[in-house]
This record gives structure tokens, sequence and C-alpha cells, in this order.
């Protein structure tokens, strides 16, 4: 398991109640809507209708987030829970970069996308030495024939292969 | 011995030897780098083995997970990282050897005490395989209900002062599960009339982005780790020899492994804890654990290994991953419409036992690999944080990405990356959520198909089987309230010691000090003041 519940004890205090109230907040936001998000089946047991499950999960949610956020050393919000949270939006930046990742695939093409994104990101995150960043550019040039070339994954390829002549492009549109 | 024969059968095929190779050494290779692990490179693979044979995929997400502890060993002996979750106990006797000059002792003792537990398990597996397939008929929609019932509240009682948030997320997890049709009525769930939402939320998506998109994020928002390596010299047979000498908690680390592997939920941590705590209390010198004790290593390291291929027999023989990884491994069986369960005890036993047997080559491959490569691999332990953050999230996009070329599967799974980063900052299980949606699948499928033999709760557990599995439930919630309880009065005690302690009356002395001296000098500025101005005492006189 990637958790590890011996270092259960070591959980950091900073953000704790943040999260927690936002867990509640979203539980009590799917009770609310409960009546209109499922509906009734006429002649079925209660445990056989279809909104059984998904109203035991949202009660699971939300008594059991309750409660963590009463046992929670520190229940009140306070000012590092923000600082918290700011690191949180940091995250936010990747994201970003992946999805920008996943919009640029289609339109130029999966080998293209793999260096040049790898090579970007290399050099955002702070490796601006010739080394590294000859490095990334063969590591996208190895992802890309190992999955595409190699392991033949469903990966489409981009529109910019329909500039090229007919056997190039399908050779580029079925290996890169 | 006929068995073993077909099992071998299946396994005689380029594309298995292959994937035997790959999962072997891939996954010595992702362990040995911190902050990848298994679960991460079996979340960006699992999509990639769609299109392979059940066998060749789960080959190679077998060979991952079996091998990457042994590679997980090599930073957490070196430079007192692990390499994965579990080696972390590895450090504790294994650093220490490297400090006082013994790495090559500490890795090669680590090696052959993996091997030892690997090989253990298989081998009980392989000679407990037939008496499995006698009892897995036995059970049925019930039995498997309970069974799912037993394993969610194990993984979430397993997580001990986090139990409370790992039943929310474990709840959350079920929720998840249940967006989008029904499967009986085709009613709409928590669909919020999003035509997206309809399909439901895969199960992919949701592991790729709490294991492998949380980790890159976690990776690059981090600083990058400088690490100082030992340099290595020697052979590293030794181990064997030391190992030799320690026959009873070998065999004593590896049945724990074997046990706690089977049960879902409780895995390697459980099973390392409860070993290690028997080596100390039976050693001769129970002072040195923590401090380099060659014991605590065989320990840790043999109970660990022993887990892989315990932990498959939930999930071969009833269908219920007892954890993250066979969790996923449990949807390559579905893409092929290879049923784990009773059935395939009855019909398929020849593929259990290949599955087996190629766990139990993986080791040997494995023990070659690291023997003969150790001074050569310890350079990837030295792959900058933030640029492997940035290698997860490409890999990471193949695996999303190649399900359903939908973008919007990729919006989601960031968005379940951002959820994981942020568990991860908080030191908050992430495994409730995955395990949620497996087995509260499970649990809705057979709830629903026993319902037609089910008039009353009694009908639910007459069966033996069922109704030892509702007494293991009644027993594993009784326990953990005992333990609750137990932990509320010693926490009760220590603040009333807190209360009561010399401490607090320190602090009153202080304050009526710091009080009398405030006094005092109040007293000492209105004398000043009276005698710097006596005129005007006269003139108020």
């Amino acid at each position: 398991m990637s958790d590890d519940p011996l270092q259960a004890s070591a959980a950091r205090t900073r953000g704790q109640p943040l999260f927690a109230l936002v867990l509640v907040a979203v539980a009590a936001g799917l009770a609310v809507s409960f009546p209109w998000q499922v509906s009734h089946a006429e002649g079925r047991v209660l445990v056989a209708q279809p909104g059984f499950w998904p109203g035991v999960s949202v009660a699971g949610m939300l008594v059991f987030g309750l409660l963590h956020w009463r046992m929670l050393p520190r229940k009140r919000l306070h000012r590092m829970d923000g600082t918290e949270a700011r690191v949180w939006a940091a995250a936010l930046e990747y994201a970003a970069w992946f999805l920008c990742y996943v919009l640029v695939v289609p339109v130029i093409g999966y080998l293209l996308a793999t260096v040049g994104f790898l090579a970007a990101l290399t050099w955002r995150l702070g490796y601006r030495s010739p080394g590294m960043l000859a490095m990334s550019v063969a590591l996208g040039i190895g992802i890309v024939v190992l999955f595409k070339a190699g392991l033949s994954v469903k990966i489409p390829g981009g529109m910019i292969y329909e500039v090229l002549p007919g056997p190039l492009r399908s050779f580029f549109i079925l290996n890169f | 011995m006929e068995l073993l024969l077909s099992g071998l059968e299946v396994l005689a095929r380029w594309d298995v030897v292959a994937a035997l190779l790959v999962g072997s050494v891939g996954g010595v290779l992702i362990g040995a780098v911190p902050g990848v692990g298994p679960a991460v490179a079996i979340a960006i693979l699992l999509p990639a083995t769609f299109s392979l044979d059940p066998i060749v995929g789960l080959t190679v997400l077998l060979g991952i997970y079996g091998s990457s502890m042994y590679g997980g060993a090599i930073p957490a002996i070196l430079i007192n990282t692990p390499g994965t979750a579990v080696n972390a106990l590895t450090t504790y006797d294994g650093y220490p050897m490297t400090a006082r000059g013994e790495a090559r002792r500490a890795l090669s003792l680590a090696y052959s005490a993996s091997f030892f537990g690997g090989i253990f398990s298989v081998i009980c597996l392989i000679l407990f395989a037939p008496v499995l397939a006698r009892i897995a008929p036995m059970f049925g929609s019930r039995e498997i209900f309970l069974a799912a019932l037993l394993g969610i509240i194990l993984v979430v009682v397993a997580h001990r002062g986090q139990t409370l948030i790992a039943a929310a997320l474990a709840s959350f997890g079920i929720f998840l599960n249940t967006v989008g049709l029904e499967p009986v009525e085709y009613t709409r769930r928590y669909t919020f009339d999003q035509s997206w939402l309809s399909s439901g939320i895969d199960l992919i998506v949701v592991v790729l982005g709490l294991f492998a998109l949380s980790q890159a994020f976690l990776l690059m928002t981090d600083i990058d780790e400088k690490t100082r390596m030992t340099k290595l010299r020697g052979g590293l047979f030794q181990g064997f020899r030391e190992l030799a000498r320690h026959p009873r908690l070998a065999s004593v680390s590896a049945s724990c492994g074997v046990v706690m592997g089977m049960i879902p939920g409780v895995g390697e941590f459980t099973a390392q804890f409860l070993s290690y705590t028997y080596a100390q209390k039976t050693s001769k010198r129970p002072g040195d654990f923590g401090h380099g004790s060659s014991e605590g290593l065989i320990a840790s390291e043999t109970a660990n290994n022993a887990v892989p291929a315990a932990a498959m027999v939930p999930l071969l023989a009833l269908g219920i991953p007892g954890e993250a990884l066979t969790a996923m491994m449990l949807s390559v069986f579905y893409v092929h419409n290879v049923v784990p369960g009773p059935g395939l005890f009855l019909y398929q036993m020849d593929f259990v036992v290949a599955l087996y047997l190629a766990l139990l080559i993986l080791n040997v491959l494995v023990i070659v690999f690291l023997l003969v490569s150790t001074r050569q691999l310890i350079k990837v332990v030295n792959v900058p944080n933030r640029f492997l953050g940035a290698a997860i999230l490409v890999l990471s996009f193949v695996g999303v990405y190649s399900l359903r070329n939908s973008a919007t599967d990729c919006i989601l799974a960031a968005a379940f990356g951002l959820i994981g980063f942020v568990l991860k900052r908080l030191k908050l299980p992430v495994v409730p959520i995955i395990l949620g949606m497996v087995l509260g699948n499970i649990m809705e499928v057979k709830l629903r198909s026993s319902m037609n033999r089910v008039d009353t709760l009694w009908d639910l557990i007459e069966r033996p089987i069922a109704m030892v599995l509702f007494g293991m439930i009644v027993a594993v919630l009784a326990l953990h309230l005992v333990n609750v309880w137990g932990d509320w009065r010693m926490r009760a005690a220590r603040r009333k010691d807190i209360r009561e302690r010399p401490e607090r009356f320190g602090g009153w002395m202080f304050r009526r000090r710091a009080r009398l001296e405030r006094d005092r000098e109040r007293q000492m500025r209105a004398r000043t003041a009276t005698h710097a101005r006596p005129w005007s005492h006269r003139l108020g006189e």
C-alpha cells in the first residue's frame, strides 16, 4: 500500500481543518441534492433501490467527515491554513501544463508535443543545462517510441501530419 | 504435478518471458527511484496492458509489484530514503549499517531476505492452492458481499489514528462508483444533467489521478534532494550465508507476510510491524534494533516481500482486492472477460498456477539482476526529483488519454491529481478511495443478486461461511472499539497528567512572582514620584 498507517501520527496539522470543512461542505451539498439526483423504483426493496448506495456513501462522507473534523486538535481556521492552501494552489500550475499538453497532442502530434512539452517543462523547473535539456528530449522520444510504435497504445495522429506526403503521413500517424 | 506442468505450459511463450524480464527489471528500477513506487508505475502501464493477453499483462504488473520492494531497499539502505513506502522500516537498520561502513553487507542481507520471503510465500501458496480451490466455490453472492464488506472495514480500521477520515474517503470512493447510470433501471445517479457523467467515472482515471498525477505535482512543487552515495566494493553473496544462520526468524517473518497478505486491507505494514516486533522480542541483542541490527533488516525485508503473492489470494479466489495494486490488476481481468473468483479456481486452475510460477521465476530473475548490476543501478537514485515529476506527468498522459482519447478524462484525472496532492500533503490515506470504488461496486452487485434468496437479515448470514464472515466483521468492529476506548482513556490520562504536573505549579509560581514584582514596581514608582515633588503634597494640604 502507498499509505503507511504506521506513520499516521505524523500527519501535518496545517490545512487539516480546511480540508475537513471542504469535505463536509461537499458531502452536505451532495446530501441536499440527493432527492433530485436519484430516482425511486417502485416495487423494489430498500437495498435494491437506485439511491441506496449513493445514500449510504453520502451519509458516510458526511458523518465520518464531521466526526473527523470534530476530533481534530484544531477545529477553527487559522492563517496557516491559508498558507497551506497557497501550496495546494501552486499545483494548479502543473495541472494547467498537463491540460495544455493534452490539447496540443491532437494538433501537432504525439512526438512533437511530447518532446516540446518535456523540454519546456524541464526549462520551467529550473534545469537549464544542455545535458538536462538533451535528456528531456531523449526521454520524450523514448516514451513516444515505446508506447506508440512499440506497444501501439491508442493515441491519434496529429492534424499536422495531414500536410505530409502519402506514405510518410501514414508512417507518422501509425508510429508517432 | 499435472497442474504445475500445465502452468509452465501457459508461461512457455516468448511474450510471457519478455513480460517477466520487463516486469522484473522495470520493477527494480522503479523501486530504486525514491518518489515513484509501484502504484504510480502500475497506474501508468495499466491501459497499455489492456491490448496484451491477460497472462502477459498480469505478468508485467505482477513483476513490477513483486520486484519494486527489492529495488526500494537500495536507497533505503544507502541514503536513508525508502524507494517505496514499504521499505521505510528497512531504513531503521539498513542505513545505520551503511553509516558504519557495512553497506555491502546490508544490501546483500536485504536481497537474500527479500528473495527468501518471495520464494517462501509462492511455495506456500502453490501448496495451498488445492485447499483454496475447494473452499472458493463455497462463496456465493452473500459470502462475497460480506467478504467485500469485511475488506472495506479492514482497510478503514488498518489506518489507525486516521480511521474516521479513512472511512469518509472510503465512502467517497463508494460514491464515485455510483455516479452515472444505474445498471438495472438505467436511471441517472448524481449526473447533474451532464452527459459526460452518464457513463460514470472510470476507475483508471481516478487511479492515475490519485497515484500518478498527484505524485508528479508533489515532486514538481518540492525541491531536489541532494544525495551522497556510498561506493560499493566486493560481492553481494554473503547475505545468503548470514540469512542461513537465522532460519527461525526468516520463516516466522515470511509466514507473517503470507498471513497478513491474504487479509484484505492489512498488507505489508502490519506484516513488517509484527515480524519486526517478534524479531526484537526474541533477539539476544534487542538493543541493536534501530541501530543496524541484521535481524531487524531480515525481519522487515522478508515480511514485505512475502506479501505480493499472498495478496493475490483474495483477488484470485474471491475477486476481492485487498489493496490498491491488486485493485488495479482487477481491471485487467475485467477488460479480458476473465472473472476472478471461485470460477477461476474451478475452471482455470492452470492460469492461477501459471501466475504463481511467474512470481517464482520473477524472484529468481530479480535476484540475479540485482547481484549482477547493483553497482550500476545505484546511479538511478540520483535522478532529480522534479525532473522525475515531469516524466511522470508525460507518462500519465499515455495512461489516461489512451483509454478513450477523451480530453474530459484528462481533466477529471487532473482534478483527482489535485485531490491526491492535497491528501498526500496532509499525509491522509489515498487507498480507501480506490478500494471504496472497487469494493463498493462488488458490494452493490452482490447484494442485489443475493436479494432473490434473502427475505430477512438472518437469511443473509445463515450459511456457515457467511456466518463466519459476519462473526469476523463483528469481531473486527468490537476489537476496533476496544482499541479506540483504550486510546481515549490513554489520552484522557495524559491530559490529566499534564493538568496536575509540577510544571503547572511552576507556571503559577512564575506568574505570582511577576505579579508581585509588578506591584512592587508600581509602589516604588509612586514613592519616587512623591519624593520628587514634595511641594505637591504641601499643595494638597
